[in-house]
């Protein structure tokens, strides 16, 4: 990986290693006897470790001009194994806290150790660790070639996926030792989302500087999705994350807003997440790979438009359904209510768009389970928004939530729609990206398919059983009219659902072990067939004959 | 319409302009006027502070996570009402920041707890749920008894609370780590700094049960005893707000 730096860049990246070094040490010795030391602690030796990485390549010699001629795509490669260790690690985690529900006595008897400490590393490490690791990964991939551009260096690249798993560790070890915010999906404390803000400034510079030096005239559909993924998760994490820390050597803050406008906003920021980190992105990824995979252009070039723009402005105004019947006062849950409806228009615009696309495409969707990922993957995000802007009406809000039917709906988008366009994404991009033929095993493959859409619907239609029975248990009065049912009724009554909601995660976590090792074996076999070399998959050469096809920037 | 959009679909500057604005919109108009419309919070004269001990017993209840399973917000339906008590209002969290209102009720919501069950319910249910409720499902916090509770940087906690806008005086910033200890220590001379301090219904007790450590456990009880409490507006029949002219 140095070796593929040039000089400069390799000093670059001592210079980035040395401050971050220099920080650490500031943040250890600053917060002694506090969690906050201990980040500083990690950061120190992370920072070393890279030192010494560096130097000990710094005098390799430096990589050939030829490099130019090809796209940089190393650091996807890095991208998709770390998506994929999180997918492992952050599945396996909320399988045990799903058993936990179950037989709350399968734990030990530490902090670290309970449901509530454990969740959160669940929850970031599946969207942050596995999706967010995917969606950088796929973005660099999908942005040079859909701008026949190369990445414009080889350090910026190796900082944002560097500096973005540095941020899933510190959040996840944080959660470990209790750190965390409250604010669900947001829980990382005052100094890992600054930190995250510096990565995100970083990687949306790169993402404008590779399209400003593309040679096709359009920016494709999938860069917009890609850029308005950026750019709302960059504005609703800094708002939603301004707080005062206690002091300068503590992990602790509190937030600037408070009550009625604190809830408003963390559920501004909340949806937002599913719609520009869980959505936005992968409609990215999906609007590329799946045409490329089935061979099949874009159905509609005018119904992408119209979706992209809907999905920006009309999700923005549906957090506040997180809210009816609250202490939020009425006119904002009527408008989150509308536009949560209004907002099913541009969703099954773009599954649709999705599913017209495999027209004259659908034998290879019963022959490749890669292709079948992907269109299993449409069908869930129809089905989730469906039910989204369904659960955002008043009165069916005041059964569903609270409830154990919000999971499931959660579960459903992503597992059924976020993972399934990952995994199929990834299985698409490993051969061409290790110049194979093809995965290691189509049956294996197979498998995953069978397990994630089996694992998804047990799960789902666990909680949908569990959420409804809740909802209607709490509600039932009994003939003197008074409440028919205890909260402890409710609870025994869930039990079943519980173990069954556990064993669905099992076999999704068990299709995602198979699938890491599939994507290993095949990096592993090493078949360097001529026929997987893909001369067409290369960056457009300046036009000017004999000059150096050497591009702007280098 | 799509003819513009074949123009600016070429132009980076304006895609990243064009998401930006589109999606300012929905937040400006929802979020802004929250600030700005004197009714969105109800006003509650009797409302106070939370005690150092009980702002301590809250961040071991954001710490442990609590919130993933017990909301704090009692909606405005009649079997809500029935089972939690009065529903809850926006100035009943005006000084939480964070809010804990939460979006899942694996267990019971939370709002109005404070009260309800003695000290020794609470610090027996934390030390393992199930001698109390053999159904339940919730985690054992044992490791909170057996915890000392950090003090000495509470001082640091109130100011910053502060610098959001709680209103905590001076007094109320230096003696910190005193009113902590005093609140779980009935018999003490910082006892009464507390009264003084935070009014006179404020609950001194020993509540993990032992006046002389002062625990986690302590804070936390004591957090959980004072829920719903901070003000009466709930129980009055009109809320406040709507009086004024």
């Amino acid at each position: 990986m140095v070796a593929e730096l040039t000089k400069n860049e390799r000093q670059g990246a001592l210079v980035i290693l040395l401050a971050l070094a220099i920080t650490g040490l500031a943040m250890a010795a600053g917060g002694r006897g506090d969690p906050f030391g201990v980040h500083g602690a990690l950061v120190l030796v992370t920072a070393i470790v890279g030192i010494f990485a560096v130097i000990s390549g710094y005098y390799a010699p430096e990589p050939s001009p030829d490099r130019l001629d090809s796209y940089y795509d190393t650091p996807t490669k890095f991208g998709i194994i770390a998506a994929m260790v999180w997918a492992v690690i952050g599945m396996a985690v909320g399988d045990w806290v799903a058993w936990l529900l179950a037989y709350p006595e399968w734990t030990f008897d530490a902090a670290w150790a309970s449901f509530g400490r454990l969740r959160p590393v669940h929850t970031s490490g599946v969207i942050f660790g596995f999706g967010g690791n995917a969606l950088i990964a796929t973005s660099f991939y999908v942005m040079q070639r859909t701008s026949r551009a190369r990445l414009p260096d080889q350090l910026t690249p190796w900082f944002v996926l560097f500096g973005y798993n540095l941020f899933c560790v510190i959040a996840a070890t944080g959660y470990l030792m209790g750190v965390t915010q409250s604010k669900e999906y947001a829980e990382p404390e005052w100094y890992a989302d600054i930190w995250l803000v510096i990565v995100w400034v970083v990687y949306f510079v790169l993402y404008l500087r590779t399209l400003n030096r593309r040679k096709e005239p359009h920016i494709y559909v999938s860069n917009w999705y890609y850029l308005a993924f950026i750019l709302v998760v960059a504005m609703l994490h800094i708002v939603n994350n301004l707080a005062v820390p206690i002091s300068w050597g503590s992990a602790k803050s509190y937030s600037l807003f408070s009550g009625v406008q604190d809830a408003m906003t963390e559920w501004w920021y909340g949806h937002n997440a599913v719609a520009f980190f869980l959505t936005s992105g992968f409609l990215g990824m999906m609007y590329y790979y799946m045409p490329k995979r089935a061979g099949r252009p874009i159905y509609s070039y005018r119904m992408s438009i119209i979706s992209f723009w809907g999905i920006t402005f009309f999700y923005m105004w549906a957090g506040s359904h997180h809210l009816h019947y609250t202490a939020l006062p009425q006119w904002v849950q009527s408008l989150g209510m509308t536009f949560s409806v209004m907002l099913l228009v541009p969703s099954w615009v773009s599954a649709g768009n999705a599913l017209m696309t495999l027209n004259g495409a659908w034998h290879k969707v019963r022959d490749d389970a890669v292709l079948r990922f992907m269109m299993v993957a449409a069908v869930f995000y129809g089905l989730s928004t469906f039910e989204g802007s369904f659960m955002a009406i008043r009165p069916v809000n005041a059964l569903s939530h609270y409830t154990d039917w919000t999971v499931g709906h959660v579960h459903a988008g992503a597992l059924g729609w976020v993972a399934m366009i990952t995994f199929g994404a990834i299985y698409a991009s490993v051969p061409w990206l290790w110049k194979r033929n093809g995965m290691y095993s189509a049956k294996l493959v197979e498998a995953h398919f069978w397990l994630a859409l089996a694992g998804t619907i047990i799960y789902v239609f666990a909680m949908w059983n569990s959420g409804i029975i809740q909802g209607l248990m709490w509600r039932t009065y009994n003939e003197s009219g008074t409440l028919a049912y205890s909260f402890v009724d409710s609870l025994v009554a869930m039990h079943p659902y519980y173990i069954a909601r556990a064993v669905g995660g099992v076999f999704f976590l068990l299709g995602a072990i198979i699938g890491f090792y599939n994507i290993w074996m095949t990096i592993r076999t090493a078949s360097q067939d001529e026929a997987a070399q893909n001369t067409a998959d290369r960056p457009v050469a300046e036009p000017a004959v004999g000059v150096p096809a050497l591009q702007p920037g280098e | 319409m799509f003819g513009f959009h074949y123009r600016l679909e070429r132009k980076t500057i304006g895609l990243v302009l064009g998401i930006i604005g589109v999606a300012s919109i929905g937040g400006l108009v929802e979020i802004a006027p929250l600030f700005t419309i004197h009714q969105t919070v109800e006003d509650a004269p009797d409302m106070r502070v939370y005690t150092p001990l009980e702002l301590a017993g809250r961040n071991i209840y954001i710490r442990e996570g609590c919130y993933a399973c017990h909301s704090q917000m009692i909606r405005t339906l009649r079997d809500e009402v029935e089972r939690y008590g009065p529903y809850s209002l926006a100035v009943e969290s005006k000084y939480d920041h964070p809010m804990l209102w939460g979006s899942k009720r694996t267990g019971p919501d939370l709002a109005r707890l404070g009260e309800k069950y003695s000290d020794d319910w609470h610090v027996a249910h934390m030390i393992n749920p199930r001698d109390v409720v053999p159904e339940s499902v919730m985690p054992g916090y044992a490791f909170l008894q057996r915890t000392e509770l950090r003090t000495d940087d509470l001082g640091k906690h109130l100011k910053a609370q502060r610098d959001v806008g709680v209103p905590y005086t001076d007094d109320m910033i230096a003696n910190a780590a005193a009113d902590a200890y005093g609140q779980a220590a009935p018999d003490s001379p910082a006892a009464d700094g507390v009264t003084k301090r935070y009014g006179k219904a404020t609950t001194v007790r020993a509540f993990d049960g032992k006046p002389n450590d002062l625990t986690e456990m302590d804070a936390l009880v004591a957090y959980l005893q004072i829920l719903g409490r901070l003000t009466d507006a709930a129980h009055k029949p009109v809320a406040t707000a709507e009086k004024k002219p």
